[in-house]
């Protein structure tokens, strides 16, 4: 018996992924009635849904599978021409289908509904007659029916319509209380059968293994903790690998999370078909980044909101072909969903070229529903006055439909996206059409964080928000922090930075504070956070590390704390709060006050690489020249115990993270000026350490040896001079000295050989 | 037939207290507490309760007693809520007390504040009374309404840190 009811179990999972495919294919074929291998593909599954029922005695799946099948071979014998009417009844057919699955899987058995409306339809439209070859169908028109069959094709219609409401409700509501354990559908190539190497793993299996994993980098980052206070080789070579292995398991398990985006957008083409009709619009579908993957979790997550925004889309923002006629548009409107990844984050875009929003509508409407004043509103700048549709309460809509628009509107959406950590913006132009930005984490569980102190607890930073760290020292720490009335900013680069002191803004009190006032604050260190695309330097007592935080969720009732995220173990033990970046930024009140900035802040850079200006490296050779190089040739600082210099025949080299790198010195590489004793006095001073550049470009990786690292500069190219000889592209004045300009071709010259092994590793690990 | 129930019995600034015993996970003293600044007053901070991480409240702020003598290290007694567990500071664990269901009584009109939301009721016991503690009612008395608040979360964090 239990292997029948596996038997059973593995059909109704099987059966539904089947049928989610047919909702697909059967809107393609609409689209592309010639298409035949479509159609023979969905005719297949059909048929051996029907030969499966048979054998497990499912009748009624059975009867409904069999008209269906019939009515499929005659399209595909090319005596019956695909219609709207016909893949609306197939359509129902499979939403029938699904319902009974349901209820097998459920109660073990049909249910007591009845499909015999349902038969009749489909065996009449089977004995229709052969439908006359439109000409030239577009795809997605509608051929001109006969005016006879018109009235009752619309009277099916309607039913369908009823009829499809209920299981697909069924069918969410289903898969939100988890009575699937399984992943309702997985990614599977379309036109081909599931591969072999395929195993079905249980999620809740995987949430364990990702629970242990988190457990295991915690325990990890505490032995880490204890060994760095051992001197003791082998423990630490051990522990290197545990290391590794460790960081590998994460990443491996997290991978197996991953799913597709296309698991929530293969629904869509279907979804928007039946709206768009419902609603007597035009829509062609696009959808880009289909395989873009993140976290199971954030897929659930992302399915509702993003559903929401489509129907919206559809009810809203598309105008009927009427309408588009009317203002000049293509009677077909346009709704392109598309993902990608980007700085470790999922964007995902929802774009029409619908009706746009209203700005002024928005405006009165927010007036008119007492969500802002008139003095207020007036005030608001139009991407402000936008954002005001993410309020609750709020809808633009005049009248309320039953697909969207019952004042539960966008600020749930906004809730949802925020809740899993993202961000959600609106941009849109009056007449042009709507463009909805998601930005999403990849996963939520482990992050690198940095990891601070204030008021002498630790905090952790997520590492996405992090842009830069600057410290300033002695006098720096005077000069460098001005005042504008009672703020803070530093100059970055030219540019204002907001600041903000970690302890004022939690109001811990500053254990380091007394002391080091006495003698004047010796040292700022400024984390340059990234805020919802504005920028803030957070000032922190000290910064510490940087390590993988396994996130943990704060008590419900203190979630309202806006200024964490989280809360999390660190390697000794203890518990360190996770900052909420933009929570942090709204409650130190900097983005109201860089909004102006902001503006300001995105357009310097573009204005600068106008000018062709080039960030440089400043360094020391080691024979005390001033020199600098490209800095997006750089991929890192690095400083080696002499000691650990070896040979491989005459090359020098250096290992760095389980690599082999070239070692290449100045000395060797502009030949011409070197004077050889006060070269070898240096190198017998700085005996204990050597500071090396890491490079990396086109393949070509190495460290090149410096005499002492300074800083990086940006500097404009039109004040440079010719260079003086060979390895150098020019000279400048930097910071009041003559500095060359190191060619990096020079550099990578005759090493390419040498480094080729081990670029790919490098890169990997870069 | 007179129902009998099991309390957890723990001292708050001399008052005797009880928690169904249902509702207690352990009893425990972990030194580390890491403030929550911005939290309200009675949120002392978190603590890793085996890789757990728990919010600690103190008791003795809840219900508006004195400060506990800086000397005297309190108690956790860890206690279920609806949706995980939380942390209870109180100043000593006593027995698990059995009580008659027909010594109950609702809390004295002359109870005052808060203190009356956050018991249930008393137990009369023989020579003293048994308050018995509404673990959600202390709960949601720890909710923010705003994320601006607390003027005492400076202080807090210089008594919440831990003798190290």
């Amino acid at each position: 018996m239990d292997d029948l009811d596996a038997i059973v179990k593995e059909f109704v999972l099987e059966s539904r992924e089947n049928l989610d495919q047919l909702d697909r294919d059967l809107v393609e074929l609409e689209k592309d009635p010639t298409d035949g291998n479509t159609l023979a593909s969905i005719f297949r599954t059909i048929h051996s849904m029907k030969g499966a029922s048979g054998f497990l005695g499912f009748s009624k799946l059975g009867a409904i599978a069999h008209v269906g099948e019939s009515l499929l071979s005659r399209l595909r014998d090319g005596t019956l021409i695909i219609n709207p009417p016909i893949t609306n009844q197939l359509l129902a057919m499979l939403d029938s289908l699904r319902k009974i699955l349901f209820s097998i899987d459920e109660t073990g058995a049909e249910g007591d509904s009845d499909y015999s409306a349902l038969v009749e339809d489909l065996t009449r439209l089977q004995k229709m007659d052969p439908v006359e070859r439109p000409p030239a169908v577009l795809p997605n028109r509608f051929p001109a029916a006969p005016g006879s069959t018109a009235t009752q094709l619309i009277e099916l219609e309607d039913r369908v319509i009823v009829e499809t409401a209920v299981p697909l409700e069924r069918a969410v509501v289903a898969t939100d209380v988890g009575i699937v354990d399984l992943p309702p559908e997985r990614k599977e190539t379309p036109n081909k059968p599931s591969s072999h190497g395929n195993v079905r793993v249980d999620v809740k299996q995987l949430d364990v293994l990702m629970n242990l994993v988190g457990e295991l980098v915690l325990a990890r980052n505490e032995i880490l903790q204890i060994s760095s206070i051992r001197e003791d080789s082998a423990l630490s070579n051990t522990l290197q690998r545990l290391n590794f292995i460790t960081t590998e398991l994460q990443e491996g398990i997290t991978k197996t999370r991953m799913q597709p985006i296309d698991n929530v957008w293969s629904k869509f083409p279907r979804m928007v078909r039946d709206l768009a009709l419902q609603r007597g619009k035009k829509v062609r579908l696009e959808m880009e980044g289909n395989a873009t993957e993140l976290d199971k979790t954030l897929i659930e997550a992302i399915k509702d909101p993003l559903m929401h925004v489509v129907r919206n889309s559809i009810d809203h923002g598309l105008e009927t072909p009427e309408n588009r006629a009317r203002v000049g548009k293509p009677a077909e409107g346009r709704l392109a969903l598309r993902a990608f990844h980007e700085g470790g984050q999922v964007n995902i875009e929802i774009s029409d070229d619908g009706a746009g929003i209203n700005i002024s509508e928005v405006r009165r409407k927010a007036i008119e529903r007492g969500l802002v004043t008139s003095d207020r509103a007036r005030l608001m700048d139009d991407q402000e006055v936008m954002k005001l549709i993410f309020l609750p309460g709020f809808s633009t809509s005049e009248k309320i439909t039953d697909i969207s628009g019952r004042g539960v509107g966008m600020d749930v959406v906004k809730t949802n996206i925020e809740r899993i950590g993202g961000r959600i913006s609106i941009h849109s132009e009056f007449g042009l059409g709507t463009t909805l930005q998601m930005r999403i984490p990849l996963t939520l569980t482990i992050m690198p964080a940095l990891v601070v102190t204030a008021g002498g607890y630790r905090y952790a930073i997520p590492q996405v928000n992090v842009l830069e760290l600057v410290r300033l020292e002695e006098e720096t720490v005077v000069t460098g922090i001005e005042k504008i009335q009672n703020s803070s900013v530093y100059r970055l680069r030219g540019n204002l930075l907001p600041l903000v002191w970690l302890n004022d803004a939690l109001r811990v009190e500053d254990r380091t504070r007394d002391t080091s006032q006495a003698g004047g604050i010796q040292v700022v260190n400024i984390i340059v956070l990234n805020a919802d695309g504005s920028r803030f330097g957070l000032i922190v007592d000290e910064v510490d590390d940087i390590q993988e935080i396994v996130v943990k969720a704060l008590d419900k009732r203190l979630r309202e704390v806006s200024t964490f995220a989280g809360a999390t173990v660190l390697g000794n033990g203890t518990v360190a709060l996770i900052l909420d970046v933009f929570g942090l930024a709204l409650h130190a009140k900097v983005l109201a006050k860089a909004r102006g900035q902001r503006a300001a802040l995105d357009e310097l850079p573009a204005a600068e690489s106008f000018d062709e200006s080039e960030k440089l490296l400043l360094f020391d050779s080691p024979d005390d020249a001033r020199m600098a190089i490209s800095l997006s040739f750089v991929t890192r600082l690095q400083e080696f115990p002499s000691s650990s210099i070896e040979r491989t025949g005459s090359q020098e080299v250096v290992q760095y993270r389980g690599t082999i790198l070239p070692l290449k010195r100045l000395a060797t590489l502009l030949p011409e000026r070197r004077l050889k004793p006060r070269h070898s006095k240096i190198k017998a001073e700085t005996n204990e350490t050597v500071q090396a550049v890491l490079y990396s470009k086109d393949g070509c990786c190495g460290a090149l040896l410096v005499g002492r690292i300074l800083d990086t500069v940006e500097q404009s190219a039109a004040n440079r001079c010719p260079p003086t000889r060979k390895g150098v592209l020019s000279s400048a004045v930097i910071q009041g000295r003559v500095t060359e300009i190191l060619d990096p071709e020079v550099i990578c010259g005759d090493l390419v050989a040498v480094s080729h092994a081990n670029q790919v590793a490098v890169q990997a690990k870069s | 037939m007179v129902e009998r129930h099991q309390f957890s019995t723990f001292f708050v600034d001399g008052s005797l207290f009880g928690i169904e015993v249902k509702k207690v996970h352990e009893v425990t003293s972990i030194a580390e507490i890491t403030p929550v600044p911005l939290a309200p007053p009675m949120v002392r901070g978190l603590i890793n309760l085996r890789g757990r991480i728990v919010t600690a409240i103190d008791l003795r702020r809840c219900l508006q007693r004195g400060e506990r003598s800086s000397g005297s290290r309190p108690i956790h007694l860890i206690v279920y809520t609806d949706d995980a567990l939380a942390s209870f500071l109180v100043d000593q664990v006593d027995d698990v007390m059995e009580v008659d269901e027909d010594t109950f009584e609702s809390p004295p009109e002359t109870l005052e504040g808060c203190c009356r939301e956050l018991i249930r009721g008393t137990y009369k016991l023989n020579g003293r009374l048994l308050l018995v503690l509404d673990v959600e009612a202390v709960m949601s008395g720890i909710s923010v309404t705003a994320p601006e608040r607390s003027d005492g979360a400076c202080q807090d964090v210089q008594v919440g840190r831990s003798p190290s």
